[in-house]
């Protein structure tokens, strides 16, 4: 991107027609100009509260960038958009702190790694062991990762770490095409494929002991990041839409600077019945990570037997949600779209659970499976209407990464660093290689610098699950 | 017979078509994205899907071709790898031939859904030309 084209505010954001891009100079200086063409276009969309703006991994997405965040009010004409939201609605990861140490798995890491690939169905064409039927599904739908512990899938203890309490208000499976329905039914529990993953990490480094006590880390010990999303369901809402929504366009009055933009206002038909939908597909994600976890208990416990997994956090990067935020000393309502980018509440906000209130919301950032993942915590005073980076955010398209790395050599390599992969896709491991994100170090760091959210403890990475 | 083939896009993939008619592009553009999930050559031509749908706009029609695709093989949890298509007005049927996945095949990226970005159907000279960026 061409910096002479922005204003800088600060060392760490930069200004452009309606939109504000945070990152130092070199990182924004790296991200491809469809970027600030996307997110300009998205500062143009009515009833934006502020300006639209990117996270320090922000990349050229479809519609809006992913790490783009933007905010809207209902009552001024505000839209939702499908593009704002991205097709795998409420992707997010849920992050385990286990009562153990690497020094207690290496010895099994291997047996570990086949228990856990066995366990997690992964990849394209995988079907879960779980099979619901149109109307099971539609009470997961209503009920989320609540759902899900009373069939039998992990504790309500887990509840208390997930965001909305595992159950996201609002969703409306008569909104969910029969069609969405369907791509479900065999996909509760698994885990997808391209950037998905389960990991099996160990805090290398802590930044700030206070945070990182509330959090249960200490060096040493293993953390287990499952990353997915809204699986089948949430894949053919977002396909439903988008299309649904570019063509009522014209109709709804909205003038698109382009098409991928397909918007409805909050308060129209089309706008309702999309959040309704999403609404669904988000506790379809909350409850597909909730039963992730419980397969990988059972997939520890068989190995490990008096290993503990609790439930550090569960939070979203694909959302809209109708939140309140303070915008020139008033108190509003807004809908923020946040697509590729986490919801980062501050300390004392209430929503916290206890014990995370003094410390502010724990933020995972996911990195690649080469390089490391960040845990960070929710700052007061965050400009982006509590909004962080979700990960490192690609640098290298996947064709070009398939092309540039081979998947066997990429795993072996990495299995000589000490970092176990295990996938059935040779062309997705090497689409996924480290070299072809940003470096997550930087990009982490930036987003601490720009007061988005602070680090607490460095992850790396031991175990992969691919799909 | 249509040719496939890709463009780049930073997230997702950019996937294109070409054929002597609308319909041959379109088709081609359905292998560029099942070969993303799979080796079409190893799969065989068992089960055949009938996909009807109306759509007056090629655009429009090129991406709910693809989705109704995605939507058949995922699911069936299905791999499709020849494909035919007809159109008389705004009327479309196709035709998807595969298989259901087996441990043996060789798994690529999960396609999630096309969508508008990168978006065109146009005619250059004889040949049509389809593309679209899909989300994986």
């Amino acid at each position: 991107m061409n910096i002479n084209l922005l204003k800088m505010v600060s060392p760490y954001s930069w200004e452009a027609d309606g939109a504000l891009l945070y990152g130092s100079a070199p990182l924004i200086a790296e991200m491809d100009e469809k970027v600030l063409e996307q997110i300009t276009n998205v500062a143009k969309l009515p009833g934006l509260v502020g300006r639209a703006m990117t996270m320090p991994d922000a990349h050229w997405g479809y519609g809006f960038p992913i790490g783009g965040v933007a905010a809207f009010d209902a009552e001024e004409g505000g839209i939702i958009s499908a593009g704002g939201v991205g097709f795998d609605i409420s992707c997010g990861i849920r992050c385990l702190r286990a009562n153990l140490g690497w020094d207690d798995i290496q010895p099994v890491a291997k047996q570990l790694a086949d228990s856990l690939y066995r366990s997690i169905p992964a990849g394209v064409g995988e079907e879960g062991r779980i099979r619901l039927g149109v109307d099971e599904l539609d009470e997961v739908m209503m009920r989320g990762a609540q759902w899900a512990v009373d069939s039998g899938y992990g504790t309500a203890l887990d509840l208390d770490y997930v965001e909305e309490t595992g159950k996201m208000k609002g969703a409306e499976p008569e909104c969910v095409s029969l069609h969405a329905k369907h791509r479900q039914l065999g996909e509760m529990g698994t885990l997808g494929s391209g950037n998905h993953y389960l990991e099996i990490q160990v805090v290398d480094e802590i930044f700030d002991e206070t945070a990182a006590q509330a959090f249960g880390l200490r060096t040493g010990k293993i953390v287990v990041s499952i990353h997915c999303g809204s699986r089948g369901l949430g894949h053919q809402i977002g396909t439903d839409y988008l299309l649904l929504l570019a063509k009522a366009a014209g109709r709804l009055g909205i003038r698109l600077p382009d098409r991928e933009l397909a918007c409805a206002p909050i308060l129209s038909p089309e706008g309702k019945q999309y959040i309704g939908a999403m609404n669904s597909a988000i506790n379809i994600a909350l409850a597909n990570r909730q039963i992730l976890a419980h397969l990988a208990r059972e997939a520890f416990s068989k190995i490990l037997p008096g290993s503990r997994l609790e439930t550090l956090f569960d939070v979203s990067h694909n959302t809209c949600k109708l939140e309140q935020h303070s915008v020139g000393g008033r108190e509003r309502l807004l809908h923020i779209h946040r697509k590729g980018a986490t919801r980062a509440f501050p300390p004392h906000h209430p929503e916290l659970p206890e014990r995370y209130r003094e410390a502010g919301q724990p933020v995972i950032i996911g990195g690649s499976m080469g390089t490391g993942s960040y845990i960070l915590a929710g700052n007061p005073g965050n400009p982006a209407f509590a909004s962080a980076s979700h990960g490192a955010g690609r640098a290298m398209s996947r064709t070009r990464a398939a092309k540039r790395w081979n998947g066997r050599a990429l795993i072996d390599e990495l299995a000589a660093r000490g970092i176990l992969i295990k996938t059935r896709s040779m062309r997705g491991a090497a689409e996924e290689a480290p070299g072809a994100y940003k470096d997550v170090d930087r990009v982490v760091l930036d987003t601490e610098n720009a007061n988005l959210a602070r680090r607490v403890a460095h992850l790396s990475p031991r175990i992969c699950i691919k799909g | 017979m249509g040719e496939y083939g890709y463009f780049e896009h930073d997230a997702d993939i950019g996937i294109t078509g070409t054929g002597k008619t609308v319909e041959e592009a379109f088709e081609a553009a359905a292998k560029a994205l099942f070969s993303i999930q799979c080796d079409l050559s190893e799969v065989r031509p068992l089960h055949t899907i009938n996909i009807d749908f109306s759509e007056d706009d090629f655009e429009y029609a090129l991406v709910t071709w693809l989705n109704r695709l995605v939507f058949e093989a995922q699911s069936r949890k299905m791999a499709f790898s020849e494909f035919s298509l007809k159109r008389n007005g705004e009327n479309w049927h196709g035709e998807a031939i595969g298989q259901h996945w087996s441990d043996s095949m060789t798994r690529g990226g999960e396609v999630k859904g096309a969508t508008l970005t990168g978006l065109s159907v146009k005619q250059e000279g004889k040949e049509w030309a389809a593309r679209c960026i899909v989300d994986v």
